[in-house]
Order: structure tokens, then sequence, then C-alpha cells
């Protein structure tokens, strides 16, 4: 069973539309990643799955129970770690874990306990009985997150967890999100960071201007795409008319001597009928080779260079990122979909 | 790293089906609780709400004793205006009362709150009894200060102070709900400040507090009847002075059944404005 299913949801905001029939499902443990760029309606669609908003249509299931007919069930089972940074300045980590404890009713004499544990899972416990307007940003997240951790949650959704944060502090939160993976919590997390979608999400549903474009694993959507490159570029002499004279003298090792782009074409004929390489294509000297995602193609690539007596001045590896992925499926680059974003929703706001 | 999943019981405990009570007390225990911290971080403000109070107490009623001593049976003007200082604290103590809650809503964190598995009414009860809470112990505050410095004796008694405590908290509790719809249905804590300072004043006024109903001209009077305030004024000054007033033609059981009226008018009005926006 699903763990989230989401079917034709739609939010209008006046005229914007924020979220137009927007499908998609979360399996049961699993992290499922929704990426895009500011304003895609990623946050809008967490507020309607945690009860916060109402759908204007369309269907949404959350842990079994829809957000809109059982929303105190909903509550129940899951966490919610919103966008922004919601402590409350008066209160301690320990006082604020307390006040979650009782929201969600955990059993007095258990939460000590509990509270001790979670100060832990996210390194507080240094700064656990000073007022929380004393903390760093980052130590403010992290006491967030460890309030939406505190009764287990089955689905937990976490908007953005990682905003603002600096590397560490970024590797630690994502260290908790994975550590939650196979422990049968479900995640939701919308991002508009690349590699974060691209490190901790079993799937990415991209999504842009309110609607789902792409849903898949990274892997998946990456190959799409057509797999990762090999570009190698043989060592050869320059080509025929610019040759200085001294070359010529050493005609004897032809391999060695031939024009970079001839060795090229005779690499291309070698790989082009090997079973992991889909496809190649020459720019000038260099080669490229589509091969399958698998980490043996260079080392198979290097070898047949050198099986053919051709060495290589240069390789390069590469692996198409989540951003080609949103060129492909949106046509626009995502860093260009950021700023039009921006364009839009302040002209939107003079109004 | 402690492994926070281990207690699989946990979950299980927190879900048990058990009854609505324990868990509505728990919820707003949780909450009220933050509340008290908030105070606690922060007594100056508990001091602060009380310099409006004192200097009426000290510097108006000192200024008026000649005028207001005529008017006030027994000839002590602070004695007669100590009932409308309490019922102004009460009032601003809980028209300020949904100022957190309205800083809960433009931070984010009331959305937060409303997340939870919590019962709507536990984020205003508890709210609720922070406030009344807090107006009470300015009242005991008040009727101390009046007592020790101008000899202000309440004359019923102790039972009289719980009385005067009890109409306290009768009008608190509909002037809150007041307060916490304005939270709601403004859009923010600027325009609360502004509704705040624009209408404190001419109620103070438009109330029994310093002088009596039957002094003011006609169409002032007619406005002070409608004013709240004047009932809880009107009772805990006879319980205040004592005397014939108390115990003649029911002025107390008058005085009640109003606060009670209009808590329940705001009751119902509360619940159906604020059920669509909580
Ligand atoms: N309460 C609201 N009132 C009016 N418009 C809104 C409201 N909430 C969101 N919007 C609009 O809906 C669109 C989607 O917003 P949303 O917050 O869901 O984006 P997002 O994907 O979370 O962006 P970000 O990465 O910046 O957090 C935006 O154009 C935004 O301006
Ligand atoms: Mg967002």
């Amino acid at each position: 069973m699903a763990a989230i299913s989401v079917r034709g949801l739609t939010k209008r905001f006046g005229d914007i539309t924020a979220l137009s029939s927007v499908d998609f499902e979360v399996r049961e443990g699993e992290i499922l990643g929704l990426l895009g760029p500011n304003g895609a309606g990623k946050t809008t669609a967490v507020r309607i799955l945690v009860t916060q908003a109402r759908p204007d249509s369309g269907q949404a299931q959350v842990a079994g129970a829809d957000v809109v007919k059982n929303p105190t069930e909903v509550r129940r089972r899951i966490g919610y770690v919103p966008q922004e940074i919601t402590v409350d300045r008066y209160l301690t980590a320990r006082e604020q874990l307390s006040l979650f404890a009782d929201l969600y009713h955990i059993p007095r004499q258990r939460r000590p306990r509990r509270i001790d544990e979670l100060l832990s899972l996210v390194g507080l416990e240094a700064m656990a009985d000073k007022p929380s307007r004393n903390y760093s940003g980052g130590m403010k997240k992290k006491l967030d997150l460890a309030c939406g951790l505190i009764h287990e949650p089955e689905v937990l959704f976490l908007d953005e967890p990682s905003l603002g944060l600096d590397v560490p502090v970024r590797r630690a939160i994502w260290d908790h999100i994975e550590s939650l993976r196979g422990r049968g919590v479900t995640v939701l997390l919308c991002t508009n960071y690349m590699d974060e979608a691209d490190r901790l999400c079993d799937r990415v549903a991209i999504i842009d201007q309110g609607k789902i474009v792409a849903a898949d694993s990274p892997a998946a959507l990456r190959a799409g795409l057509g797999g990762d490159v090999v570009t190698v570029e043989p060592d050869g002499v320059a080509p025929a008319g610019m040759r200085a004279e001294g070359a010529r003298s050493a005609e004897g090792n032809a391999k060695a001597e031939a024009p970079a782009e001839l060795l090229a074409a005779r690499l291309e004929a070698i790989l082009d009928r090997l079973p992991f390489v889909r496809g190649t294509a020459r720019e000038g000297p260099r080669l490229h080779i589509y091969v399958h995602t698998n980490e043996t193609a260079l080392p198979r690539v290097l070898e047949a260079a050198s099986a053919a007596g051709i060495s290589l001045r240069a390789v390069a590896y590469s692996r198409p990122g989540l951003d080609e992925v949103f060129l492909k499926y949106t046509g626009r680059a995502f860093a260009e979909a950021q700023a039009e974003e921006l364009v839009r929703t302040s002209a939107g706001q003079e109004r | 790293m402690a492994d926070v999943y281990r207690e699989a019981s946990v979950r299980e405990a927190a879900r048990l089906p058990a009854d609505a009570l324990p868990r509505f007390m728990q919820e707003t225990r949780g909450q009220l609780v933050r509340w008290l911290i908030h105070l606690r971080r922060e007594p100056f403000n508990l001091l602060f709400a009380l310099v409006q109070p004192v200097i009426l107490l000290v510097f108006f009623g000192g200024a008026l004793q000649r005028f207001g001593a005529p008017i006030s049976p027994g000839g002590n003007y602070r004695a007669f205006i100590l009932p409308g200082i309490l019922a102004l604290t009460v009032f601003g103590n809980s028209m300020a009362g949904g100022i957190p809650v309205l800083f809960d809503k433009e931070s984010g964190f009331l959305a937060r709150l409303i997340t939870a598995p919590v019962t709507r009414s536990s984020i205003l009860v508890s709210r609720f009894l922070a406030i009344n809470l807090l107006s009470v112990l300015q009242c005991l505050i008040m009727l101390t200060l009046a007592a020790l410095f101008f000899g202000v004796r309440v004359a019923s008694g102790a039972a009289g102070v719980a009385a005067l405590l009890g109409i306290g908290l009768l009008l608190g509790f509909g002037v809150t709900i007041i307060s916490l719809i304005l939270a709601f249905s403004l859009t923010g804590h600027g325009d609360f400040f502004a509704l705040l300072g624009i209408i404190t004043l001419p109620l103070s006024f438009l109330s029994s507090a310093f002088v009596p109903l039957d002094v003011m001209p006609g169409w002032m009077r007619w406005l002070a009847v409608l004013n709240p305030m004047t009932y809880a004024i009107d009772s805990m000054r006879a319980l205040v002075l004592g005397g014939s007033e108390l115990w003649s033609g029911g002025l107390l059981l008058r005085c009640c059944a109003a606060l009670t009226a209009f808590d329940a008018a705001m009751l119902i009005l509360g619940t159906s404005l604020l059920r669509r926006r909580l």
C-alpha cells in the first residue's frame, strides 16, 4: 500500500495556480524527493498533505487516511518540519520537545528518555537547557527536526530540511534522514537542491509550475538522458599540414604518429561493437562514448584503447545530473527557472 | 547515536485509543506550561502590566480624592475606583491575550500546532487559563497595595475577595474571546496594537469605573450600560464597599447574570468564527 497517494490535486491562489492536477505516490518506507525551483508548488502540496490547507479539488491519502475527510487520523501519523524555522524563542530545546511530546500525547513517564534520545540524535545535548533564542540557525533547524520526530511518525514531511545550512550541518541532517530509511519511515522531502535529491531520495518527482513533469529514481531519470558519458582524446600528432618537419623522421611508429582525429575514429570503430556502449559521437579529436550507467565502463574503454595501442591524452567521465533532467523535462535550465519564478512572484506581490 | 526508533512501543503507547479527556488535558497542560515559561522568562511583563493600574490608584485617585469623596461611600475615592481599576486590569490583560497567538500565527508556529493531533479548543483554553491566571495575580497585587498604602479594605472579607476574583474571571472570559477573534481575523500585530490603543481609553470612561452611572450625561449612560465592564465594576464595588447596596435588590445576581450573558454571546460568536479559521 502506498503511504502517500495523491490524485488530481489542484490548488489556486487567486489567479496563480499553485498546483494543477498533481498525481504521485510514495511507497511505504521510501524517501521521495519533491524537487523544483522556487514557487513550483512544493510547500503548497505539503501543506495540503499535512492537513494545513484544503485542496480546491483532487484527493490525497496519507498513511491510509484521507487528508480532508479524516484529518485527525492523518495528524496522528505524520511528522512535519516546515520550511521556515518554527521554534519558540523563549523555550529551551528540552522544553520545546516536552511541549511537542504533550501535543502528541507521549506518556509522561516515557518522555524524559525520549527527549534525551532526540537531543543526542540531533546533537543538541550541550544546548538543551538554553533558550533557543541563543541558538544558531542550524541548531534551530535541528531542534525543529527533532520536534517533528518526537512521536516516531510513520510518514515524515520535510520541507527544505537543509535550507540555508552550512555544509557540515547539512551533512548531519542528511545522515539523520538516511538513518530513517529502513526503519519503515516514509519521507516526503521538498528541496530545490539537486545534490540533496540525488543523495537522499529513492525516487524524485520533479515539479515545475504546479505540475509533476517526471518521477523516477535518480538513476532512472539520468538513464533516460542516455546514460553516462566517457570522453577521451587520443594522443596523436598534429594534423598533416601543420606538422613539424622533425616529426616526419620517426615515420616507423605509425600508430603514435597518426593524427588524433584518425585515432579517435579508429577507437570509435572498435568501441561501437562492444555491448556496454550505447553509442558514440566524435567532436574533432575528442570521442564521446555513451555508456550504460555502470562503474566498469571507464576501465573497459581504457583497456580497449590500450589493446589497440592508442594512448590517451585526456579522459573524462561525466554523469548527467538532475540539472540535465530538469532541462530535458521542462525545456528550461533549473537556475533559469529559479530566476523566472522570482520575477513572477514579485510581480504578483506588487499587485 | 541513539536509536530513536528502537522503542516501537512509544509509538504504540501514544496511539492507544485512550479517552479524549486525558488527551485534552495533556495537550492543554503542555501549552499552558509554555505560556507560563514565557511569563517566567519575561517577568517584567507582569510588572509593566501593573504600571497603569498603579498610576490610576496612586495619582488619579489622589488627584480626585477631594472631588470624588462626596460620591464615594465612606469618603475614600480610592476605594470607589479600586473595583474600576481591577476591571480595567482584567480587561487590558484579556484584550492583549490574543497577541501571542497572533505572533504564533505570523511565525508559523500556530500552523505547526494545528498539524499536531490536538483538539483545536486546547489552543484557546490554554491561552485563556494563562491570561486569567495573570489577571488573578495582578488583582491580588492591586488589592494588597490598596490595602497596605491606602487602607482600602474589602468590606465583604475573604469570601468577598474570592467573589471579586470570580467576577473578574467572568469579565475576562468574554473579553479573551474577543481578543482571540481579533487575533485570528486581523492580518498583523500592527493592526492589533492600533486597535487596542483606540478602544481601551473610551471603554474605560464609558463605564462606571470612575463615576457612578447616575452622574453621567444620559447618552453616555446608555453606552455605559452596554459595556460589560460596568457590570463587573458595579458588583465588585458592592463587594469592596459593602453596606446596604451589597444585599439590596440582587445587584450581585443581576451583574453576574449580565456578565454570563455576555460570555455566552461571545462564546457563541467565537466558536462560529474561529471554527472556520482554526
Ligand atoms: N497563501 C498563499 N497565498 C497566495 N499565493 C500563494 C500562497 N502560498 C503559495 N502561493 C503561491 O503559490 C505558488 C507556489 O508556492 P509554494 O510555496 O508552494 O512554492 P515552493 O515550491 O514551496 O517554493 P519554494 O522553493 O520557494 O519554497 C507561488 O507562486 C506562490 O506565490
Ligand atoms: Mg516551499
